[in-house]
């Protein structure tokens, strides 16, 4: 294959992201595709992250290499520097899990011979060789634990690690002991499959972690984001957005985002505001006329002066109050460590009364050293260990299939709790993009819908992409057409059957439209909306139904906003700027409320973070994206009452599953107390209740689908 | 006795490979793109043959 091509000198890597492949096939084009172009030495698909390696000669820049994607058929971008190493939970883990896998498998073979009653010099050979292959594995596959146990009893809090690792080291030095003394009973079996079930669980959650961020990582735009630079001479460059400096003249075509705040110089256009304010008509926007960055220019070529950049836009403040709130949430504790708290304490102090208890019995202090040490490994929380990630791991990977991504765990158990549901209206309780009337559109001709179609696939205008593909989702297809020429502001022109055909503005039409112009016929007014997302109302009424109180907050206009508020039935408040938002969510939440923002803009982005939980539709912006604790991908609104009552079956199996790891600890603690606990009862009792816990756990994965 | 004093280093040597296996394969990347791994088996490679 390509990766046997040897590398030689002047070779250069570039890393490109290309969303939109996801098959064998799309593997095969791309490698061969690329693999034999002038320059190009070799190329190399990673599924998984969605990504080209590509290593070619220097001549070749990325945007060479995006073109000759683009020509085989696939949109790609270049990965910005730091998204380009995506550093995955679960690499670190894997050799950990496969060490004590694979240590408890053998250290158990020997055990089984120790159990059925191997003596002397023989069990005493397999306890040295035991310790030999156990300790080493041991230290290793256990030093996730170890390393976060240290880490909260650092800060005077104790985990889940704690009371994990203390059984796991205990339990070691015992069996070491045991071992040099000539003794009866190591434990080194018990010890190792209780790392190994843990790394199990701790493998699937971050796993579960791992698909979502690739998941969002997609939906970024990894676009290094910048403008056409107008030089001096007049001359066009391509310039990033972090080496934009004020006083640059910026070219932006219609369908680009602005790179940097500026004023307009030359042209005249529209732009679409909705994901900075979450306005959702275009503002028009004309010379001198001041233009921030993020928004999209509707219509026409601007030039635009950088006034500026970087640190100092309108995106900056923002971020500045996402990283306060982001600050706060991170307070909240999760349910398995505030169960470890009163579990840890309890644990330890059983271990010691039972220690000072056979002491009083009369026992000897090694008896009774040995059965507090049993009673501490028989209580290490395997099972309890297990019961929240594997709950969680089934119940998103239930939601994955569903079209919700969820980021993590803790997202769940804060969704279970939400009572009041703040949703923003363009894009997240609308579609957040201009939709053509479908009743016009079925109204058309079939030849003039045709060519409609064909003038519309002819230009990248976003109207032009919406009215292409509304058309083509009806089973249009393309006129024969020639002489397209698209005047930037005007619209297509073109020739069919001798006659003029155009898709232009409309003169003085009021919101957005096009005009469909065929020589010979009256033009056709092809309005456009932005529409109600699917299944809107349904949604609404299931959210009330389980008990979530909802209501509008939208940085859009009254006028707009009271239209939606009528059509759903909903309380509104409009108008509101990104503080705004996060001081409403703060007095909600200090009138005792939990609050469910559902947002997609930049505007929002402060919001989502402030909220306890946030869900974010897969269209939002990236900074939507990044802030949301889930993303629904699919248009359906049906997304929120099914995370809500998924994350609340998610809770209820957990306690279950907190109610069986406990229940099996009270059966098996006053036979530890009472010293009759050996090595296997261990092993077979700790089995069974992982086992347990993980089959109560497995009925969620039908849990996403009502 | 004396079976097992050869059979027990055997098994060793054997687990140790495999999982000296395991190690240079996550070194190498073999994990890095799991999916794509499942894929690549129904790429035909006619024109692989040089």
């Amino acid at each position: 294959m390509t990766a046997l091509d040897r590398p030689e000198r002047d070779t250069v890597e570039t890393v490109l992201a290309v969303p939109g492949m996801h098959c064998a096939g799309c593997i095969a084009k791309i490698e061969r595709g690329l693999g034999g172009r002038p320059g190009i030495r070799s190329a190399r698909v990673n599924l998984s992250a969605r990504q080209v390696t590509i290593a070619h000669e220097p001549f070749l820049k990325s945007r060479d290499l995006v073109n000759e994607l683009d020509r085989i058929g696939f949109e790609a971008q270049p990965k910005q520097g730091a998204l380009a190493r995506s550093d995955s939970a679960v690499k670190p883990l894997l050799a950990p899990l496969a060490v004590s896998a694979f240590a408890c498998m053998n250290v158990m073979l020997l055990s089984v011979s120790v159990w059925s009653g191997a003596e002397g010099t023989t069990r005493s050979l397999f306890h040295w060789i035991s310790a030999g292959i156990g300790i080493p594995a041991i230290i290793y596959g256990g030093m996730p634990f170890f390393r976060s146990a240290w880490a909260a009893l650092k800060r005077g809090r104790t985990n889940m690690d704690v009371p994990i690792s203390l059984g796991v080291i205990i339990a070691t030095a015992l069996s070491f002991y045991e071992v040099v003394t000539n003794g009866e009973e190591a434990w080194f079996d018990s010890a190792l499959m209780l790392l190994a079930f843990l790394l199990a669980g701790r493998v699937l959650d971050a796993m579960m972690r791992d698909r979502a961020r690739t998941g969002v990582d997609a939906l970024l735009s990894q676009a290094a984001s910048g403008a056409m630079v107008v030089g001096p001479d007049g001359a066009l460059l391509w310039v990033k957005a972090e080496e934009l400096e004020p006083g640059m003249l910026m070219r932006v075509a219609a369908g680009e985002r602005l790179a940097a705040d500026g004023t307009i110089i030359s042209g005249a256009s529209r732009f679409d505001q909705s994901l900075l304010t979450g306005e959702s008509g275009p503002v028009p926007g004309e010379t001198g006329d001041e233009v921030l960055a993020g928004t999209l220019n509707l219509d026409a070529p601007v030039d635009v002066k950088v006034s500026a950049t970087g640190a100092d836009t309108t995106l900056t403040e923002i971020a500045r109050l996402m990283e306060a709130a982001a600050q706060d949430r991170s307070k909240y504790v999760r349910i398995a460590d505030r169960a470890a708290r009163l579990y840890a304490p309890a644990v330890h102090t059983l271990a010691a009364l039972t220690f000072a208890g056979w002491l009083v019995a009369g026992a000897g202090w090694y008896q009774a050293l040995v059965i507090a040490v049993a009673v501490l490994i028989i209580t290490c929380p395997c099972a309890l260990g297990l019961a929240v990630p594997v709950a969680q791991v089934v119940a998103s990977g239930a939601l994955m299939r569903a079209g919700i991504m969820v980021k993590d765990g803790s997202a769940l158990e804060r969704m279970a709790r939400v009572d009041r549901a703040l949703l923003d209206k363009t894009g997240t309780l609308t579609l957040g993009k201009p939709l053509p009337d479908p009743a016009v559109l079925a109204a058309l001709p079939e030849d003039a819908a045709a060519v409609a179609l064909a003038l519309a696939s002819h230009s990248r205008h976003p109207v032009s992409k919406a009215l292409a593909g509304a058309l083509a989702a009806m089973d249009v297809k393309a006129a024969t057409i020639d002489d397209v020429r698209e005047t930037p502001g005007e619209g297509v022109f073109a020739r069919w059957k001798g006659g003029t055909v155009a898709l232009r503005r409309p003169d003085g039409a009021s919101g957005i439209a096009v005009a469909l112009a065929i020589e010979g016929r009256p033009a056709a007014l092809i309005p456009f909306a932005d529409r109600l997302r699917p299944d809107t109302t349904e949604a609404l009424a299931q959210l009330s139904r389980l008990g979530i109180e909802t209501s509008i907050l939208s940085g859009d206009h009254a006028a707009a906003v009271d239209q939606i508020a009528r059509e759903t039935g909903l309380l509104a408040q409009a108008e509101a700027s990104p503080q705004d938002k996060q001081e409403l969510i703060a007095r909600l939440q200090s009138a005792g409320h939990n609050v469910l923002m559902a947002g997609d803009g930049l505007n929002d982005g402060p919001a989502l973070a402030t909220a306890n939980c946030s869900i974010a539709p897969g269209s939002a912006s990236d900074v939507g994206l990044q802030a949301a604790d889930l993303v629904f991908v699919r248009e359906s609104l049906l997304a929120l009452p099914r995370s809500v009552r998924t994350a609340r079956a998610t809770m209820r199996v957990v306690k279950q599953n907190f109610v069986l790891a406990i229940g099996y600890n009270i059966l098996a603690v006053p036979l530890a107390i009472a010293g009759l606990v050996t090595p296997l009862v261990a092993a077979i009792a700790m089995s069974t209740s992982s086992l347990i816990v993980v089959g109560n756990s497995l009925r969620l994965a039908r849990a996403a689908r009502k | 006795m004396n079976g097992v004093l050869i059979l027990i280093p055997i098994a060793l040597l054997l687990g140790f490979g495999g999982l000296a296996a395991f190690f240079w394969s996550l070194r190498s990347g073999q994990f890095e793109d799991l999916e794509g791994a499942a894929n690549r088996i129904l790429i035909e490679d006619e024109d692989e043959v040089r």
